[in-house]
């Protein structure tokens, strides 16, 4: 059997059906990392033994009545709390800190039988769009070592694109999920905000950030995150409702599903090879019978300052507390607390991550808050409307997910309000809270990949997977393997 | 030229839920250094706040009970600062919409009756504790406390007096006490209190600068600090000075205030809405459930206490003044004593005790059954009222057993007519003297006889059996 040709659920089949065992698709997956990681440089942490000695205890538990993805080798991003293993948000300041807990998250798949084999690299702190700000060095683009992976969930779209475990959880907070899946051909998605519970996802923007799956193909997001989505009493955020039926509505059948194609999302600075193969999928959907129409968004030309005036000011909040004294890194040779604070973090933080500190500490401040970061909240607030009355004609958007394919290293940290731009595409979905995911569909003049995505209302997530799965039914851009 | 002060209070109150803020972990005052701490108050990457919401309702609780609006719509924001006690590195707190406006609190002083106004009561969490090891010279943190809840009671500057302010904080105290809300004990923390005070000409508009005192630890030391601070502004201002508004740190062993940091340049806290609270609404039918679970409150039981068990509208007051001792009044009532004889005790030996040993009534280990089996003696005839006092003194500490402590200690009063006659016999003949003097109207020496008798009864007699015993032999004499 060509283990790499599987996508999660069908080795979760394969094992079940007693085709495969846990310890070799481990095995495999520890191969390829071994072969694989010194190259692209996708996992910050990998845990051979700990992976290997799970799968064998596994093993005896493989049943009819196991979860569909029971086995299935894959790893987390380093945002993601981990008991008794490193997390380190690719920060310095974070040193070898160990959580003593897990996040909600993780003890669910763990629960499911999942096979964690490590922790994957990022952008620091979640912060960056190419995986380069990486205090464990960058990651690289599996179809082109040359080129990033997209961030901030490089790693995880690196790993799944070289076949370095079956998937990954990444977060998202501004298109970390969605646009390094589209630069590395492989499907990823984040859910509407609150159905994943937060609980031990190390906060970047609170009120933007959600955890989902990245993966070979929409049925395996929609099979991870009938795992994972819920309420959980440890996050306040986090919506009751009805989870755990994605899988069940992927029936291919999209007829009269109605599709809008913002304009605005298709003007300047889209490269034309990502704008061609993005309408391409309203094509293929329209053949399944879908209605593909044109409509205006045009809060669009709002969205990239709203984004990073209100997650800079939650961030600069949020990671005030890598102080140097509790946990972490601590800088050495201090005069008194405030040159401990000082020295700490100027050495423990990279220098994205200052910027966007520093960003926010000023649209919070005294005299400044009116004008960036209320005016912010309101400007979300109409974002959210503009969305309310597009899904009040569309069940779906279509959208590419970034304006290019990959860059090649080094090109994007040089200018850092150009790759902010770039985030135009993903950042909405955030801050209107709704679900979005990213398909491959179709490759650029250089055999880069391409994603379009599709962003449904609020809760609707199950219709994103659906038609994801039903455009993936009729294309195999998303078979297609890396090098 | 003459003077008027001018104050407001900021008050801290810890709640007395069972658990922290937005934790499971006890809110229980004390413990060994960071044992009731969790990642969630420890502030562990990647944690989150989730609302307790009995910290909710009791700060509602605390709204209505001081007359203020209520905020329907509930929202938390964080207040951002670097400090060792704070592991966030931002206290949750509420800045825009405070669950409570525009209370009113009626206080009496001698000087009369007057409400104070509530500008805002707000919810917030309680910081940790840094504790300096002078041996090792290192400072350790406590993050035990982190997460306690607490409501601030932000009152309107409405005080002209330490006096008003001591009545406001007692009257606070008790209805906070009443609510079930909090302990307010002082001594532990869970209730703090900073003094916002200026002072101004008479009959000025306009406020004087304001400064801040923290660290009082206790009603007299507000009392103090206040007088202390007022006089220091007026001294200043009439030496032509000018009033820095800051933070100033009150020193009980000095009885000095100290400036500790100036407000010109105060800390920005960039203030913004909590992202990890959702809001709460709180319905009308919640807060008139609420308002309907409202515990009878010191107001009322004064009027009950004088129309049911007959107590002068003075010791009512007395009594309600403190919860734990109107607890203690109504069961010590129930057992069956008659409720003047309790509430005498109560305003006579047990306040004394408790101002004695600077003590709350709520940590009081006397119990009502024994006050009550007490009293039940002094009426039986068992105990005369003076022996009471001393066995209430003996076992107040600790609580005890009436009866086995008299039957130890052979207090018995004696009222065998027989023995204090042959007594009374004995002190006639080794006092002619007096039996003369008071034959020549000298009434002073019946006081005398009656307290040599008493002396050789180690005064365990009834005094009536010996004052009628002393009175029939003079007449024979």
């Amino acid at each position: 059997m060509e283990l790499n040709q599987l996508t999660a659920l069908q080795l979760g089949a394969a094992i079940k059906a007693g085709e495969v065992s846990v310890a070799e698709a481990t095995a495999f997956s520890l191969e390829r990392i071994q072969a694989k990681n010194p190259e692209n440089n996708a996992y910050i942490t990998v845990l051979e033994e700990q992976a290997m000695a799970r799968a064998k205890a596994l093993q005896a538990g493989v049943s009819d009545a196991v979860s569909p993805l029971y086995g299935v080798p894959m790893a987390l991003k380093d945002n993601i709390c981990t008991k008794g293993i490193k997390t380190s948000c690719a920060s310095k300041i974070l040193g070898d800190f160990k959580p003593p807990y897990d996040a909600t998250l993780v003890e669910k798949l763990d629960a499911a039988g999942s096979v964690t084999l490590g922790k994957l690299n990022m952008d620091e702190f979640a912060m960056g769009s190419t995986s380069e700000t990486s205090f464990y060095g960058a990651t690289k683009n599996p179809w082109d070592l040359t080129r990033v992976p997209g961030g901030s969930s490089g790693g995880g779209a690196a790993a799944v694109a070289a076949g370095m475990g079956w998937y990954a959880v990444g977060s998202d907070t501004g298109g970390s999920i969605r646009q390094p899946s589209s630069y590395c051909g492989v499907t990823g998605m984040k859910p509407t905000y609150g159905t994943v519970s937060r609980y031990g996802l190390i906060a970047y923007a609170s009120s933007l950030d959600q955890m989902g799956p990245i993966a070979r193909d929409a049925a395996d997001c929609a099979a991870i995150l009938d795992l994972v989505q819920g309420k959980d009493p440890r996050d306040g955020t986090s919506l009751n409702g009805e989870y755990g039926a994605l899988s069940a509505g992927l029936t291919g059948d999209v007829k009269g599903m109605r599709i809008g194609i913002p304009t605005d999302c298709f003007g300047e600075g889209l490269s034309p090879a990502v704008s061609k193969a993005v309408l391409a999928v309203a094509e293929t959907l329209k053949s399944r019978g879908a209605v593909v129409e044109e409509c205006s968004l045009p809060i669009m030309q709002y969205v990239v300052p709203t984004y990073y005036i209100i997650a800079a000011a939650e961030a600069s909040s949020n990671l005030s507390r890598f102080d140097g004294v509790k946990y972490g890194w601590r800088a050495e040779g201090f005069e008194d607390l405030t040159d401990l604070y000082n020295k700490t973090r100027t050495e423990g933080f990279g220098s994205e991550v200052k910027r966007r500190i520093l960003l926010g500490t000023f649209v919070l401040s005294t005299g400044y808050y009116d004008a960036y970061y209320k005016k912010a909240l309101q400007v979300k607030a109409l974002i959210a409307r503009a969305f309310d009355t597009a899904f009040s004609k569309f069940d779906l958007l279509l959208t590419p997910v970034a304006p290019t394919t990959a860059p090649k290293l080094g090109e994007s940290l040089s200018d850092p309000l150009q790759m902010y731009l770039s985030d135009i595409y993903t950042v909405s979905v955030n801050l209107a809270g709704l679900p979005g995911i990213s398909v491959p569909c179709g490759f650029d003049e250089h055999g880069m990949p391409i994603g379009a995505q599709l962003i449904g209302a609020a809760l609707q997530d199950s219709k994103v997977l659906h038609a994801a799965h039903a455009f993936q039914l009729d294309t195999d851009f998303h078979k297609k393997e890396a090098r | 030229m003459s003077w008027e002060i001018v104050i407001g209070l900021e008050t801290h109150v810890e709640l007395a839920t069972r658990s922290k803020i937005f934790c499971s972990c006890t809110t229980e005052f004390g413990g060994d250094p960071n044992t009731h701490c969790c990642p969630v108050c420890t502030g562990m990457p990647g944690t989150l706040p989730v609302l307790n919401q009995a910290v909710l309702e009791y700060a509602v609780r605390a709204g209505l009970a001081l007359n203020c609006s209520i905020t329907k719509y509930n929202k938390f924001d964080r207040k951002n600062y670097f400090y060792p006690d704070l592991p966030k590195a931002y206290q949750i707190s509420q800045l825009y919409l405070p669950v409570c406006r525009d209370g009113a609190v009626p206080i009496k002083t001698g000087a009369g009756e007057k409400t104070i106004h509530i500008h805002e009561i707000h919810m917030e969490e309680d910081a940790g504790k840094l504790v300096h090891d002078p041996w090792i010279d290192q400072t350790r943190a406590d993050y035990n406390r982190c997460g306690v809840p607490l409501i601030e009671i932000v009152t309107e500057p409405d005080f002209r007096s330490a006096d008003e302010v001591i009545a406001y904080l007692e009257k606070l105290k008790s209805t906070l006490q009443y609510l079930g809300v909090s302990d307010c004990k002082m001594q532990e923390g869970s209730l703090r209190c900073d003094v916002n005070l200026s002072v101004r000409p008479v009959g000025s508009a306009e406020f004087g600068t304001r400064t801040e005192m923290k660290n009082l630890n206790s009603f007299k030391a507000i009392g103090r600090a206040i007088e202390y601070e007022a006089k220091r502004q007026i001294e200043a201002i009439e030496e032509g000075k000018r009033i820095i508004q800051e933070t100033r740190r009150w020193d009980d062993n000095k009885d000095a205030s100290y400036a500790m940091r100036s407000k010109e340049n105060a800390q920005d806290y960039r203030y913004f809405p909590e992202p990890d609270i959702p809001p709460v609404e709180l319905t009308e039918d919640y807060l008139t459930e609420t308002r309907q679970g409202l515990p009878e409150m010191a107001e009322a039981k004064v009027e009950r206490y004088q129309a049911q068990f007959g107590l002068p509208a003075y010791d009512s007051e007395m009594i309600t003044g403190q919860k734990a001792l109107a607890d203690f009044f109504e069961a010590a009532v129930v057992l069956g004593t008659p409720a003047k004889l309790v509430s005498n005790w109560i305003m006579g030996e047990v306040m004394k005790k408790l101002k004695d040993c600077a003590m709350e009534a709520a940590d009081m280990k006397l119990t009502p059954p024994t006050l009550a089996r007490l009293i039940a003696l002094v009426e039986g005839g068992t105990l005369n009222r003076n022996t009471a006092v001393k066995v209430f003194d003996a076992i107040f500490a600790e609580d005890g057993d009436v009866d086995a402590y008299v039957r130890e200690h052979g207090l018995e009063q004696v009222s065998d007519t027989g023995l204090v006659q042959s007594v009374v016999e004995a002190v006639f003949a080794a006092n002619p003297k007096s039996i003369e003097d008071y034959k020549a109207g000298k009434e002073k020496a019946f006081g005398f006889l009656v307290g040599q008798t008493m002396r050789e009864l180690k005064g365990k007699a009834d005094p009536k059996v010996v004052n009628d015993t002393i009175r029939t032999l003079l007449q024979e004499q």
